[in-house]
């Protein structure tokens, strides 16, 4: 079985977040880069159906030179191989970025035969597009199932469930498929340090696509009122049950 | 304010990580009351190194101060309950880490560890039962090493402080300004309003240099980072009953140390490239995705770490099970030199810094500190870490990030004790450091200074005095010396020797008020006729050794210091703390050089270049005066640090190249020698049993016991008079002794010569520790050429200190016989002292 997990280099924020200047990014000098939360059981999951049935999987990713951190971190979990298609670290929208994997995509398969599954994120944990896996499945005709919370082979098939409000949707859709997933779809493993070692040596091959106009333009970032709240300890042991007593009745609740 | 921050304080500390909580504590623990506490951050984790640390604490350092800190601070976290023994090991997997734990053994001995143990692999594995032993050849180890909870320490610490109402915690309270009028220190602005205090103490760790340059001065230190990961959950720890059941391992050749943590295991490095950053580059506390000082992981600075972590413990390393859970670039405080930066800082009154302290010394260190603000010296000496030890080029931000980038991979390195910084050399150099260089002279770094160690141009000397020079076969005493040295040594006992001393630091006292000052900052009677040179022991109020230097009368109001260059700095602020109204100091270290001229023939080599009179009557021993040496008016003061007679020479910097010349082309014809800081601080001194600073003169150890005690104490009052009365009444805990080396041979038969710091043991193998509980170590080492004996000097309980007294000495992790030759301060080289005298 063959499968493919696209992901996307992102800041983690963790602190309140800060915007350049400019107010078009956001500014990353304190932090560190993940891929999507969405993608990292995307990950997981392409790892597991390997596990279980053999085969080859792939990592894409569309950014910078560092994101090639992403690509080893996916490849110290278990995925074979990544493809970097390669970017001067300026955004791309979501419709330039489907054509661009669309090709890388393409090009892996004339060689290799299809992709069973198509693995991305519902949405970048940054930019939210929300565009890229449904563009890339419409772009092969294949089917598409998005926002997944849990993904079960059958077959030729693959059984795939929505979180809706009480309850779940379920579609069985026969391979190739592209399937957009969430948080929550799985428990991501972390690397193990053999994997780890094993990641430094796994290919990683690049593309340098040339980035069309945007017809999507970024104007201004906002941050949302609010935002960046910490959690606070109020102590810890029998210590602190006085300032939880204070909260409680603070809030009303006692 | 109405939010509760005081107005008022005796003491403001700054920063709530494991050493602002540990001062704060122990002040109002001896007595102080209104001490306020803030920090920016939340508590108990205000975000800085105290709350990513690692927690371990490792007793035994080379570094007896660093040891002496750790072994207290550890006393407190047991006492407070924190502390969770789980004993350590630190492996080799090279045969020079085995020598090196060798020397660990000596070190434990010297300070006092117990119990310690050299360990086979298999023993190894016993403790330690996941570990690879095949990759190893042995181990050392410490049964008192363990964890500890400084997040928690600091809570108890808080708690007791403000349970005595003494002390006021004031979390998420920034300190944007802090004010100084007149030179001292009078207010810190805060978002929560301004509080007026008389001292303020900044406690920051890696914010600190931020906080000194609100106040105008500064903190010599850099954040850095070092790599941590933690990897779980370990098969083999499952149902682990505390945070650690097995023994720390540090796996020395690597510079990694990995340690059960609970289930997981925790892997740290100081292997990877030095990863330096600014104060600045630290981001606010509300940005910090984990904290301010938990930067993002960089897994190629690791890639290489995991390798080495794999083969030395593949059970759990290797397991596929186990996870990367958790991994920082954890940022720390990194020095020039290693050392902590402590005590109230040269620029700004009333400004304490207690900063570049690891949670393993924190304690120990907020005690200490504290026990210097209140009573104005430490139980424990701290002269190494001394914020006023640095030179002005010292505290730049480039020497800073030099050095500490150059030391950081020697976290866990063979260092040896005369190794050389390469980093930032050539800044300061004497006016004749080109014809050093042109006679092959080997600088050694003091104060910034280069100075000719020896010159190997002298290498002819060799077969001159091939009877009498020992050569060293064993690479570990050869490093960072030469027989050249000793060759040089009996040149200038037979003719004489010319010596670059131009890393002195001089300053003088002047003024109506200097007779005054300098008779409070020294032991001895300054009230001396204009011209006298007194040698002079410089006591810290517990009437221990706070220095030792020289002072000249150069009128009734002008007072000149001399002192050498590593204590410069901290002396030059001794002194100026001493200063009464009327008087003032001025620094010449870079207006004057100075050159010495020793030995039988010197007199005859000067006399040749003056028109002066220079004999034995008209230029007693003892005195200074301005001769004529040709066109130069040099200050000529006959005193000697090598036992020979002679005169140090000093003339303004822009000349000293002209006097070099002078000297030396009148010395040829009498053989003179140009001779390196080997002679002049070691051989030379060792002969004459001379002490020296920061080796046997500490503030742990007083003037009777170092055998310096004058007949009469002089009537005038000085710091540490009273502590020093009372010495004189005790019967010594301890004497200062010169030992020699009975018998070189190791068990190999190669003969081996000790370098310092090693343990001196009764004849039985027993350590020998005085009523005040000091151990017996050696304080120095080195030939004694004209003695041909290898030389020792240690406190000695007085039971031991008798001559002849037979005992031996620890090297390497053998042992040799040593006996005392003299008990005393009686030179062992011309014990009438004729020579100086001639």
């Amino acid at each position: 079985m063959r499968i493919a997990v696209c992901i996307k280099r992102v800041p983690i924020t963790g602190g309140r977040i800060v915007l350049t200047a400019d107010a078009r990014a956001i500014n990353t000098q304190h932090l560190g880069f993940t891929m999507s939360p969405h993608e990292e059981c995307g990950v997981e999951e392409a790892v597991r159906l390997i596990e279980a049935n053999k085969g080859d999987s792939v990592v894409l990713t569309l950014g910078p030179p560092e994101a090639v951190e992403q690509l080893r971190d996916a490849m110290a979990l278990g995925i074979d191989r990544a493809i970097h298609l390669q970017t001067d670290g300026q955004e791309w929208d979501g419709e330039s970025t489907a054509a661009a994997l669309l090709d890388a995509i393409r090009a892996d398969e004339t060689s290799n035969g299809p992709f069973d599954i198509i693995f991305f994120g519902n949405e970048s944990a940054d930019s939210g597009g929300f565009q890229v896996g449904l563009r890339v499945a419409y772009a092969l005709n294949r089917p598409c199932v998005t926002g997944l919370k849990r993904v079960t082979l059958e077959g030729s098939s693959v059984r795939c469930e929505q979180e809706v409000e009480d309850g779940r949707d379920v579609y069985v859709v026969p391979l190739p498929a592209v399937l957009t997933v969430k948080e929550g779809l799985n428990l991501p493993r972390y690397p193990s340090v053999p994997g780890r070692m094993r990641a430094r040596s796994k290919p990683v091959a690049d593309v340098t696509p040339a980035r069309p106009a945007p017809r999507l333009e970024l104007v201004k970032l906002l941050v949302p009122a609010g935002q960046g709240r910490r959690a606070e300890s109020l102590g810890s042991g029998a210590a602190a049950a006085p300032a939880v007593v204070d909260v409680f009745q603070k809030a009303g609740v006692l | 304010m109405d939010n509760g921050l005081p107005r008022h304080a005796r003491a403001v500390v700054i920063g709530c990580g494991i050493v602002g909580n540990s001062l704060a504590y122990h002040l109002t623990r001896l007595g102080w009351r209104d001490v306020v506490l803030l920090d920016k951050g939340p508590l108990p984790n205000p975000g800085g190194s105290t709350g990513h640390a690692s927690n371990f604490i490792y007793l035994v350092d080379h570094s007896k101060e660093m040891t002496a800190l750790t072994v207290e601070s550890v006393r407190q976290y047991r006492e407070m309950g924190v502390f969770i023994q789980s004993g350590g090991i630190e492996v080799a997997r090279t045969k020079e880490r085995m020598q090196e734990l060798t020397r660990r053994m000596a070190s434990a001995g010297s300070w006092g560890i117990e119990p310690v143990s050299l360990l086979t692999p298999g023993d190894v594995k016993e403790f330690v039962p996941y570990i690879n032993e095949k990759v190893i050849l042995g181990g050392f180890y410490t049964q008192g090493v363990g964890v500890v909870d400084s997040l928690r320490a600091g809570t108890l610490m808080r708690d007791k402080g403000q349970a005595a109402g003494a002390l006021h915690v004031a979390p998420k309270t920034e300190v944007v300004g802090i004010d100084v009028e007149g030179g001292r220190v009078r207010r810190v602005r805060t978002t929560q309003g301004d509080i007026e205090a008389e001292v303020v103490a900044i406690t920051c760790g890696v914010w600190s240099p931020r906080l000194a340059r609100m106040a105008g001065t500064h903190i010599p230190l850099t954040p850095a980072v070092h790599q941590m990961i933690d990897i779980g959950p370990v098969p083999r720890f499952r149902g682990a009953k505390s945070d650690i059941e097995h023994p720390i391992v540090r796996d020395m050749d690597t510079n990694m140390y990995e340690r059960q943590a609970g289930g997981d295991l925790e892997i740290g490095s100081y292997a990877h490239r030095p990863i330096l950053y600014d104060p600045e580059d630290l981001p606010p506390v509300e940005q910090a995705a984990l904290s301010p000082t938990e930067f993002p992981f960089t897994q190629a600075d690791f890639d290489e770490q995991m390798q080495h972590a794999l083969e030395l413990m593949p059970e759990i390393v290797g397991d596929e099970s186990v996870g990367v859970k958790y991994a920082i670039n954890g940022i720390l405080s990194l020095t020039s030199d290693g050392m902590p930066v402590l005590g109230e800082s040269p620029d700004v009154k009333g400004l304490w810094a207690a900063a570049a302290v690891w949670v393993k010394e924190g304690p120990g260190t907020g005690k200490a500190v504290a026990e210097w603000m209140v009573h104005g010296s430490s139980e424990i000496d701290l002269h190494s870490s001394d914020i006023a030890r640095f030179h002005e080029h010292q505290r730049t931000r480039a020497h800073v990030r030099a050095r500490a980038a150059e030391g950081f991979n020697k976290t866990y390195g063979i260092v040896h004790p005369s190794e050389q910084w390469a980093s930032n050399r050539d800044v300061r150099l004497a006016p004749f450091h080109a014809r050093e260089r042109e006679l092959g002279a080997v600088f050694f770094e003091a104060a910034g200074w280069e100075r000719p160690h020896w010159y190997e141009s002298n290498g002819a000397l060799l077969e001159e005095y091939d009877d009498q020079v020992t050569h060293r076969t064993s690479e570990w005493e050869s490093r960072w010396w030469s027989p050249i040295i000793n060759a040089e040594h009996l040149a200038m006992r037979e003719r004489a020797g010319l010596f670059d001393l131009s890393a002195f630091t001089i300053f003088d006292v002047v003024g109506p008020g200097a007779l005054a000052s300098v008779q409070c900052a020294a032991l001895r009677q300054m009230e001396v006729p204009v011209g006298r040179v007194v040698y002079t022991p410089v006591l810290s109020p517990n009437g221990g050794f706070k220095s030792d230097l020289t002072i000249m009368r150069l009128g009734d109001e002008h007072f000149r210091v001399v002192t050498g260059g590593a204590a410069g700095m901290s002396d030059k602020k001794w002194f100026r703390d001493q200063l009464v109204p009327g008087a003032e100091l001025a620094d010449l270290t870079s207006s004057m050089t100075t050159i010495g001229l020793w030995g039988p023939r010197a007199r005859d080599i000067l006399e040749s270049t003056t028109s002066d009179d220079v004999s034995n009557e008209g230029f007693k021993f003892g005195t200074c005066r301005v001769i004529e040496i040709g066109t130069q008016r040099v200050l000529a003061s006959r005193i000697s640090y090598v036992g020979d007679l002679g005169w140090e020479l000093y003339v303004p910097m822009e000349q000293g190249l002209m006097l070099w010349d002078t000297l030396w082309e009148a010395g040829r014809p009498h053989g003179l020698a140009a001779c390196g800081i080997g002679v002049y601080g070691t051989t030379g001194r060792l002969e004459k049993c001379y002490r020296a600073h920061g080796n046997e003169l500490e503030t742990e150890y007083n003037v009777v016991e170092a055998g310096m005690a004058a007949p009469r104490v002089k009537a005038e009052d000085f710091v540490g008079k009273a502590a020093h009365l009372r010495h004189r009444e005790e019967d010594p805990a301890a004497m200062l002794c010169t030992l020699t080396v009975d018998d070189h041979r190791s068990k190999s038969g190669e003969k081996r010569y000790m370098l310092g710091r090693e343990p001196i043991l009764t004849r039985d193998g027993k350590r020998i520790v005085d009523r005040h509980g000091r151990g017996s170590y050696v304080t120095s080492a080195g030939a004694g050429p004209s003695v041909g004996k290898h030389i020792l000097m240690a406190y000695l309980t007085p039971e031991e200190s008798v001559l002849g007294n037979q005992l031996l000495v620890e090297y390497m992790g053998e042992r040799y016989p040593a006996s005392v030759a003299v008990a005393g301060a009686t030179p062992l080289f011309d014990p009438e002292n004729t020579r100086i005298r001639a």
